[in-house]
């Protein structure tokens, strides 16, 4: 088991960590495929052995004992409390704003939470990289309660204007989900590899709250597309445990 | 009563040039035999749908069988790009593609409508984002009860659904367990269907949380062994993820995909 330093973890784990120390005992939880994944089922493995994880194939509660590779591993049905047709997934479990947090991950992302998966470049007809789409994340981000975002941060995700709006964030700031009568909360956290940042209760603008350990304010500002807001009392991450490293180390070697 | 053919015989009767064809199975029970089998029969300008255009997509398009695609997420699952998708969209090769793009609730809710004999189907989906803007068949709808703003998507009818299961019985009746996606909608949706099955039965035994598709909504049942492969089909095989990952390198350069296609050639079904 112990064949890891304590000290020694990578940038890409304290994300994983942290982003799986964001999700409650309790909650439920719609989960993208990727980080968001790794993030949901440590936090099951460790703090959160009652997270209802939610996939968009119509597994509902599923508990892979392995890291799935695509949203809809055969794993993830035997394990699942139930198990659902598409629609239903969406029009029975979604819409109704019954889930907690949706759990998504972004090609890009502009200041107020608005994600992009659909193009890279202004033309929509004419892409530079034409990227997989939509899937299930806008409505994940219109109807889940909140929305947790985990992504690398640097300056070709955190961009000053998302080429494309696949999902909605803030739009423009704070009131533009109540004036669409967006029913959730939309994106209340960020989770990168260098810090996590929160929404400003006045402006709805992501603004960085805390610092990972080790990591350079001047870093994360070089690797933010837009001037990046700090919060007054900016705070450090505490370091992954050495229980969450294992497990978390357990989890990727089990998906390999 | 479905008739029980062969996929060559299946795919030669129900599928044909210009047609708007749905292969659907999410994730699990992706009916990638008879993607291959539309290929070798060389069929040209399909309109494609499919909420998840993986790898049996990727396949159709590279090889130049598709007009157009309609669809809600077209990647290579925990892998990553369609390079035969992006190259069509981006480059016009083998041929330009056409796009239509919706999210899956807007996917999952259009075979809904055209399941449910409807013309449209609403949810509150696409606010805000820039979706509406460049697929025309997603527009606003008033409530005429409650006046809330809601959006409107179209029925899809395809032409023809194909669909991968478990098991059929001799009469056609087909069993479907595990994650069962949007097939049902999918098949009660087209015009005809073809279901290709893993094996034919003498009686279907009941299975938890199966689904079954009464014969008399299928037009055709094709035995084919191993025919959802590289995805899976619960209780038969595994999903093959290494095929998955060597995929990200065939379909990445148009070389090795011509090598690729002209084996597929070669191989009758």
């Amino acid at each position: 088991m112990n064949e890891y330093s304590v000290n020694e973890y990578t940038a890409d784990e304290m994300m994983s960590v942290a982003a799986a120390r964001a999700l409650g005992d309790g909650m439920s939880c719609f989960v993208g495929i990727g980080l968001p994944s790794k993030a949901a089922n440590l936090a099951r493995r460790s703090h959160a052995p009652n997270l209802t994880l939610i996939y968009e194939s119509g597994c509902i509660g599923a508990k892979p004992s392995r890291l799935p590779l695509s949203i809809g591993d055969g794993e993830l049905a035997e394990t699942a409390d139930s198990v659902i047709s598409v629609p239903e997934v969406f029009n029975y479990w979604l819409q109704p704003g019954r889930i907690d947090v949706g759990f998504l991950g972004a090609a890009q992302l502009d200041r107020f939470g608005n994600i992009n998966t659909t193009v890279i470049g202004s033309d929509y007809r004419d892409p530079k990289v034409r990227l997989p789409g939509a899937g299930g994340a806008p409505e994940i981000a219109a109807s889940c309660r909140q929305v947790f975002v985990v992504l690398r941060q640097n300056t070709r995700a955190f961009v000053e204007k998302v080429d494309f709006v696949t999902s909605f964030g803030h739009g423009t700031g704070k009131g533009d989900r109540e004036r669409l009568g967006l029913p959730g909360q939309g994106p209340t956290l960020v989770v990168t590899d260098l810090g996590l940042l929160r929404p400003d209760p006045e402006t709805a603008e992501f603004t960085l709250t805390e610092l990972h350990p080790g990591v350079e304010l001047d870093q994360v500002v070089a690797a933010t597309g837009w001037k990046l807001k700090v919060a007054e009392d900016l705070k450090v991450t505490p370091a992954p445990t050495e229980q969450e490293l294992t497990l978390l180390r357990d989890l990727e070697k089990a998906s390999v | 009563m479905a008739d029980l053919l062969s996929l060559e015989e299946a795919v030669a009767r129900l599928v044909h040039d210009g047609d708007t064809v749905a292969l659907e199975g999410f994730t699990h029970l992706i009916p990638v035999a008879a993607g291959q089998e539309i290929i070798r029969q060389g069929r040209r300008g399909l309109t494609l749908v499919r909420m998840t255009p993986d790898i049996v997509y990727d396949q159709l398009i590279g090889a130049g069988c598709a007009s157009k695609l309609i669809f809600s997420w077209g990647g290579n699952p925990g892998v990553g790009s369609l390079h035969r998708f992006r190259d069509a969209v981006q480059h016009d090769w083998p041929v330009p593609l056409e796009i239509e793009e919706h999210s899956h609730a807007g996917m999952a809710n259009r075979y809904v409508a055209g399941a449910s004999g409807l013309p449209f189907a609403v949810l509150r989906g696409y606010t805000g984002t820039d979706l509406p803007a460049q697929t025309d068949t997603i527009k606003p709808i008033t409530c005429p009860f409650t006046g809330e703003q809601l959006t409107a998507v179209p029925a899809l009818n395809p032409d023809v659904t194909i669909i991968h299961a478990q098991r059929a019985d001799h009469a056609g009746n087909v069993q479907i367990w595990g994650i069962t996606g949007v097939q049902k909608e999918a098949v009660l949706a087209a015009k005809r269907s073809l279901v290709t099955v893993e094996e034919i039965v003498d009686v279907l035994e009941p299975r938890p949380g199966a689904i079954v598709l009464p014969a008399w909504v299928v037009t055709a049942v094709a035995e084919v062994p191993g025919g959802a492969s590289p995805s899976y089909a619960a209780g038969y095989y595994e999903r093959d993820n290494d095929a998955y990952q060597a995929w990200d390198r065939i379909g990445r350069d148009r070389g090795e995909f011509t090598k690729w296609l002209n084996d597929l050639m070669a191989v009758t079904a």
